[in-house]
Parts: structure tokens; C-alpha cells; sequence
């Protein structure tokens, strides 16, 4: 095999590229994975991953110049000193809003898989039929039990904490012993389940971090440090670094180039096939080009639908996949930053040890099991309780030894929750190439155009009113509800813009997230949800990879690609 | 690229190759020096005298063990606006001509119950001076700034958070019905 040959590219290396590389490097394709950003390695680069406030010049709060720099990520929580440098230079890679989105992007290897929340849940048999059986969109080409055996897959590896409920909403996996709820989320789940008749749960959440060792990956369990977007020294929760990728660097098989933007799959036309790609190196801006049997396009949602749109553009003029004119729509996120929050009463003889990387999880009960409203789908609520601690406001103590003996203690419990929305496809909520703004190594950039539409704003205030209705019937006192607005984008769960289908002509993908056009491209990541449901998407992008790329490799076995 | 340019830019690890494994992630940031930040030596000891009249040294350190005044200037020069700047650099001025207008001696000067009593007055005069204002976006009285940076550097310091708040660098477990009782302190992180 030459040296720009391999079996497989694997674009991208966060949560679906390192699945890819580490299916199809274990059943022995030669793959090369292309990252556009610097290399970090597990452990020996995560340089504050031992740091507490003290330890930062700042104390870990952003600095007027961080603001400057990264006019879209001082947005919201993400820019803070600790992970400083793990986000995309905006500067160097624009993108033009015609409507407000703020994208969050990880431009290194590992990706967003060293970000993440690590909250994992199955989509369940309903969302698989919902577009359908309601006239939205367009159906989904695979079902629950399609995508079940992926899912026990994924999370064997991956170690997904939770615990079994039994719920049809939110179905059960292989998990590992749950991260248990605290006192009072325990006593809010008590008094919710008794209030609602069993219809209503507030149950641990199911996270990528282990409670229990997995000695075979070379991986402790949770240390309970609560640090884990700065890297885990124990490689507790799922990253490409912690999990993918040294299981496919084991098999000698895998090649990484840090540094290599992807500009274009090269596309054999007679053939219908991409033949390989074209690689900018990010550093000397040197062009490469690299060949391969099949591809997995995993840049996350939106640079994969890029990456398509910039290819084959002799062909069709908006790019492979653009046939079907559903290319860069339906773009969905999960709406949030609404919900409520109380304080609760009678445990002021309990606190807590540890810090749990996780909380808790209310999966969704609006129009399901017989209920209804006047919009479609649901949304479920994520939330923890904890005393308050030195940050609290407490004019009473004025100064002196008295604010510092009422600040050294902590103060009333108090429990919080958001919900996370479904948002529906939309035709119209888009993005697109804007040729006339260049990144930095001359490449033409995206241009958002998406907003909430009617049905995800009336979801909103039930968001809000049901959150504060529970935490009052959990017997919280002072209940607020809380709607800091949402802007898309700010749920870092960006989906859709090369949707799964039946049909070409209004699909990008097929039932194995093969691009029609060409049959040996597969697109694997949040671009290929035809829906959204309401529940953290990542763990469906991992077992659709997985199951994607057992396919490819039986498809090239048979030459059928 | 050619082959042998390949070969020299590959470094191999564990049975995998890693091309142009230039390394530099988690970013660590700098801050402005202490020197540089605009503020005298006089101004952070005057910050250093404030934060202990707020947090003072009781059985256990106070607001000077923990060089509250060295960490305010880096977060005034660094991470506020230049509207924060403004009201905070005036606000130790104003806070100057109170002790003046009050007592006649500049704050340092003062008895620790004069210090007391005039940062007492001041931290009232803020919190009606706050609770008028029309948003709650407007900026707030300036002695409310100092006082909150003076808890934010103090409880963010490792004196603070050692020796006045507990802290464990790796708990190992989780314990949701921690046992505990009136007096027991808070965690720092």
C-alpha cells in the first residue's frame, strides 16, 4: 500500500471518529484519522487537570482579553481559565450568523469527547416512530431494535453509570452501578413519584463515568473529583483519549494526523464513489491528499454537513448529498436554560463527601402515555441539590467574624433543574456555505440560519411551569422558575443537516448512514439524526458508528463498496 | 508529500503513528504582574487591610494571611471591564475620603473599631444604594465590588480554602447523607 493509502479515513476524532477508528482498526482496516486541530495526549497534556482556584493566575474566571478573543464562547459558561485552549480559535475559523447560534467547537484531537457532559440516554422505540406517525420531517429508516444491540455495545465500552428503571420513555442498558442520588434528590424523588402516581421519575443520571474500574482499558473508576472537562488522570469518564482511542491504537493499525483540515472528498463520478480526500495542513498549509476504500466523515454535526458541501461541487453545485435538497436542513439542538429551582428543609444534618460528576434526571412524561398537549414531543429535566456554600448572598452578617463564621459553614440545601427540549426539524432552519468570508486557510465558512419555531416555544412554558409545580410538590420552599432564554446552539447538542432516510430524493443518508451518492461515505455523527428527541444525543452517535462501521467492513468484504 | 518526509515526521507510540505530533492543549494563561497592575503597593495594602476588617484573622487566618489585595488588583486589571475598573479605582478613593471626612486619618491609620464601624456604614450605604437601582444589570455600589472580591479572593485562596473551608484534592467516594452538624465547615471545592 502506498503511503497516502490506507483502508479507511476516519474524519474527526471526538465521540464518533474514535468509534470509527476503533471498529474498523479492530477488525484490521488500515485508518488513518484526520484531526484538524494540535494533538493532546491522555493524561501527559492535560496540564490543569490536577488545579484548583488557587493554582490559576486568575482563579479560573475569564479575563477581559479571553472575552475579546472569543466574542461567541464568553456567551455562556464555557469560557473560564481552567479549559482555556480547548475550544476553536474564533479568529481563525469564522462563521457568519445570520441569526444568532453560538457554536461551540473543539478543535483538537479528542474533540468535544474531553468537554462533554456525559450524560447517556437511549432514544427510545417512540422517537424512532414519532416523525412519522406525526407528519413531521421525514421517518427515520431505522428503528429501536435496530440501534439496541449498538446500544449494549457502546455502553459495555464506554461504562455508562445508571440505574435500571423499567421505564418504556427511557430505556434500560448495560450499565454500570449507579451514582446514587443525595438526600434530598432522594426526598424529591419520594415525594414526586407519590404526587404523580408513578407517572413522573426523578432518577439518577446515566453518565460516562465509571463507578466501577475497567482494568482491561487500563481505567480507574470516578474518583469523585468532579473535574473531568480538564481531563481525568484516571481516565474515569469516556473520551477518545480515556477509551477509543488506545483500544484502536492496540491494533497497530491506526495513523493519526493532527493539524490536517479536511477541505474536500475527492469524488469519482463514474463511479459514485469518494476515492479519498484533500488535506490542508493546518500548520505549513501544505495540500495533501490521502486515498481510501471507504470514509467516515465524524467532524461533528456541522462541519460534516461542511465537508460535504464543499465536495463534488462540479457535480451538484451545493455538494455531495445536495441532490437531495436536504443538505444543511433541519438543524436541531435541544432548547434549554428554562426550569426552577427551591430550597429544601429538614436536612440540616446532612451534607455531602465527594463531588459527583452527575445529578439527576427526570426523563419526559409530556405527550406520552395518554397525556397531551397542544405541541408535539416532550422534554426532560437535569438537576442536582447541594448546601449552598461561600457564593451565597447573605447581607445579614455585615462584616467581620460573624460573615466569616456564616461563610465558612454551609448554608440552606437548595435544588435546581433545567429542561431539555425537543426540537423539531425544520426545513427552514438551515445552514449553508457563505463563500464570501474565508477562515484562515482560505476556506469558505458556514452561515447559520435557525431559530426556535412555534412548537418549541409553546414546550417552553410548560418547561418552566411543570419544573416549578414538582419542586412544590416535592415540598420545596421558595420555589422560582427560571427562563434565562436560550439561543441555538447553546445546547453544544447541534444535530441533523444530513439526515438519515428512505428516500434520496429527501435524505442525505441511508438506513447505515451511507451518503446516497456515494455508498462508501459514511456520516456517523449528530449531522445524521433525522430527529432529536429530548435526551443528550452523544451515546446514539456512538452505537449508530459502531453499527455503521460493522456494515462498511461487511460491505467491503462482500465489494460491494 | 514524499515518503521520507513521512517517515521523519513520524513518531511512533504504542504501535501507532502520530504525524506532526506537535504538543500544546489545556492552555495555561498569564496574568498581568502584581507590579504592573496599576496598583501601588499602598493601594494593596489598603485592599489587604479592607479584606481583613471583612475576613479577619480569628483562630484561624484572615483576609492578610491569604494576600487578598495582591489577587484583587490582578482581577480588577485583568478580568474587568473598564467600567468595573472605574467604579473600583474611584471606590478606594471614595473609600479614603470617607475615613478622612469621618475621622480626619487615612484608613490604614485607623483603630480596628473605626475601621470596623466606617466599612460597617459603608456596607449599609451599599445595600440601599443597590436595592434602588433600576436594573439589577446597573453597576452596584462600589463597596459591594470590593467586599465581593474580597470573599471571592479570599475563599478561592489556598488559605481560605484549607485552612478556613475543608478541602480533599481526590475524595474517592460519595457520600449523598454526609453526617453533619452546626459548626462543621463548608467544603471549599
Amino acid at each position: 500500500m502506498a503511503a497516502n493509502e490506507y483502508d479507511a479515513i476516519v474524519v474527526g476524532s471526538g465521540i464518533s471518529g474514535g468509534w470509527a477508528a476503533k471498529e474498523l482498526t479492530e477488525k484490521g482496516l488500515k485508518v488513518l484519522m484526520l484531526e484538524r486541530g494540535k494533538n493532546i495526549e491522555h493524561i501527559k497534556d492535560y496540564k490543569n487537570m490536577s488545579k484548583e482556584a488557587w493554582d490559576y493566575p486568575h482563579r479560573g474566571k475569564a479575563t477581559q482579553k479571553m472575552k475579546e478573543d472569543y466574542p461567541v464562547l464568553k456567551r455562556d459558561y464555557p469560557l473560564q481559565e481552567a479549559s482555556f485552549g480547548m475550544w476553536a480559535n474564533e479568529k481563525e475559523s469564522p462563521y457568519v450568523e445570520k441569526k444568532r447560534f453560538d457554536w461551540f467547537r473543539g478543535y483538537h484531537v479528542g474533540g468535544r469527547s474531553l468537554t462533554w457532559g456525559r450524560q447517556s440516554y437511549r432514544l427510545n422505540e417512540a422517537d424512532f416512530l414519532a416523525n412519522a406517525k406525526e407528519g413531521i420531517a421525514v421517518d427515520w429508516p431505522i428503528r429501536y431494535k435496530d440501534l439496541a444491540p449498538w446500544y449494549d455495545y457502546v455502553e459495555r465500552f464506554a461504562g455508562i453509570s445508571g440505574s435500571l428503571e423499567g421505564l418504556d420513555v427511557l430505556p434500560d442498558g448495560q450499565f454500570q452501578p449507579p451514582m446514587p442520588l443525595n438526600c434530598v434528590e432522594q426526598s424529591v424523588s419520594d415525594r414526586i413519584k407519590k404526587r404523580y402516581k408513578g407517572e413522573r421519575h426523578l432518577i439518577p443520571g446515566r453518565t460516562a463515568n465509571l463507578t466501577q474500574a475497567k482494568p482491561e482499558e487500563g481505567r480507574a473508576n470516578c474518583q469523585y473529583r468532579r473535574k473531568c472537562w480538564l481531563g481525568c488522570p484516571f481516565g474515569a469518564y469516556f473520551s477518545t483519549q480515556s477509551a477509543t482511542l488506545p483500544a484502536a491504537m492496540k491494533t497497530g493499525n491506526l495513523t493519526v494526523r493532527p493539524f490536517s483540515i479536511v477541505s474536500e472528498i475527492l469524488y469519482d463520478k463514474d463511479n459514485k464513489r469518494a476515492t479519498g480526500v484533500a488535506v490542508i495542513d493546518a500548520e505549513t498549509n501544505q495540500t495533501y491528499e490521502f486515498k481510501s476504500k471507504i470514509l467516515f466523515v465524524n467532524a461533528s454535526s456541522f462541519n460534516s454537513t461542511w465537508l460535504l458541501m464543499n465536495s463534488a461541487t462540479d457535480i451538484w453545485q451545493d455538494g455531495l448529498g445536495s441532490s437531495s435538497n436536504a443538505l444543511g436542513r433541519n438543524v436541531m439542538d435541544h432548547h434549554f436554560r428554562t426550569g426552577a429551582s427551591g430550597r429544601a428543609e429538614g436536612f440540616d444534618d446532612k451534607y455531602i463527601y465527594g463531588r459527583k460528576p452527575n445529578g439527576f434526571y427526570i426523563p419526559r412524561y409530556r405527550n406520552w402515555n395518554g397525556d397531551e398537549r397542544d405541541y408535539a414531543r416532550g422534554f426532560g429535566y437535569q438537576g442536582g441539590a447541594n448546601r449552598d456554600n461561600w457564593k451565597r448572598n447573605v447581607a445579614e452578617f455585615g462584616l467581620g467574624e460573624d460573615l466569616k463564621n456564616a461563610m465558612s459553614q454551609p448554608g440552606d440545601w437548595s435544588l435546581g433543574m433545567t429542561a431539555f427540549g425537543e426540537m423539531l426539524p425544520d426545513h427552514n432552519n438551515r445552514i449553508y456555505l457563505n463563500r464570501s468570508v474565508t477562515d484562515k486557510w482560505g476556506l469558505p465558512v458556514l452561515e447559520m440560519d435557525v431559530e426556535l419555531k412555534e412548537n418549541d416555544l409553546k414546550m417552553r412554558k410548560d418547561m418552566q411551569q411543570d419544573a416549578i409545580d414538582m419542586l412544590e410538590a416535592a415540598g420545596l420552599k421558595d420555589v422560582e422558575g427560571f427562563d434565562k432564554g436560550y439561543y441555538p446552539g447553546q445546547g453544544i447538542h447541534e444535530m441533523g443537516t444530513a439526515r438519515m432516510g428512505r428516500d434520496p430524493k429527501t435524505s442525505v443518508l441511508n438506513a447505515h448512514n451511507q451518503v446516497w451518492d456515494a455508498l462508501n461515505v459514511f456520516v456517523t455523527d449528530g449531522a445524521s439524526m433525522t430527529s432529536a428527541s429530548c435526551v443528550n444525543p452523544s451515546l446514539t452517535y456512538m452505537a449508530l458508528t459502531a453499527r455503521a462501521a460493522e456494515y462498511a467492513v461487511s460491505e467491503l468484504n462482500k465489494r460491494n463498496i | 508529500m514524499n515518503r521520507r518526509d513521512m517517515l521523519k515526521m513520524i513518531v511512533t507510540a504504542t504501535g501507532t503513528a502520530f504525524i506532526g505530533a506537535k504538543v500544546f492543549a489545556y492552555e495555561l494563561t498569564s496574568a498581568t504582574p502584581v507590579a504592573k497592575t496599576g496598583f501601588t503597593v499602598n493601594d494593596i495594602a489598603l485592599m489587604n487591610e479592607i479584606g481583613e476588617v471583612i475576613i479577619p484573622k480569628t483562630d484561624t487566618p484572615g483576609a492578610k494571611a491569604a494576600d487578598v489585595g495582591s489577587i484583587m488588583a490582578v482581577m480588577v486589571a485583568d478580568c474587568f471591564t473598564a467600567d468595573e475598573q472605574e467604579t473600583f479605582t474611584t471606590g478606594l478613593v471614595k473609600l479614603q475620603t470617607s475615613a478622612k471626612d469621618a475621622y480626619n486619618s487615612d484608613f490604614m491609620l485607623l483603630s480596628n473599631d473605626k475601621k470596623m464601624a466606617l466599612l460597617t456604614s459603608l456596607d449599609k450605604e451599599a445595600l440601599s444604594y443597590n436595592a434602588k437601582r433600576e436594573s439589577k444589570e446597573d453597576m452596584p455600589h462600589y463597596f459591594s465590588i470590593i467586599k465581593q472580591q474580597v470573599l471571592f479572593g479570599f475563599f478561592t485562596s489556598k488559605i481560605g480554602a484549607t485552612k478556613v473551608l475543608r478541602y480533599v484534592a481526590i475524595p474517592g467516594s460519595y457520600d449523598g447523607y454526609y453526617p453533619y452538624k452546626e459548626g462543621d465547615k463548608a467544603w471549599a471545592t
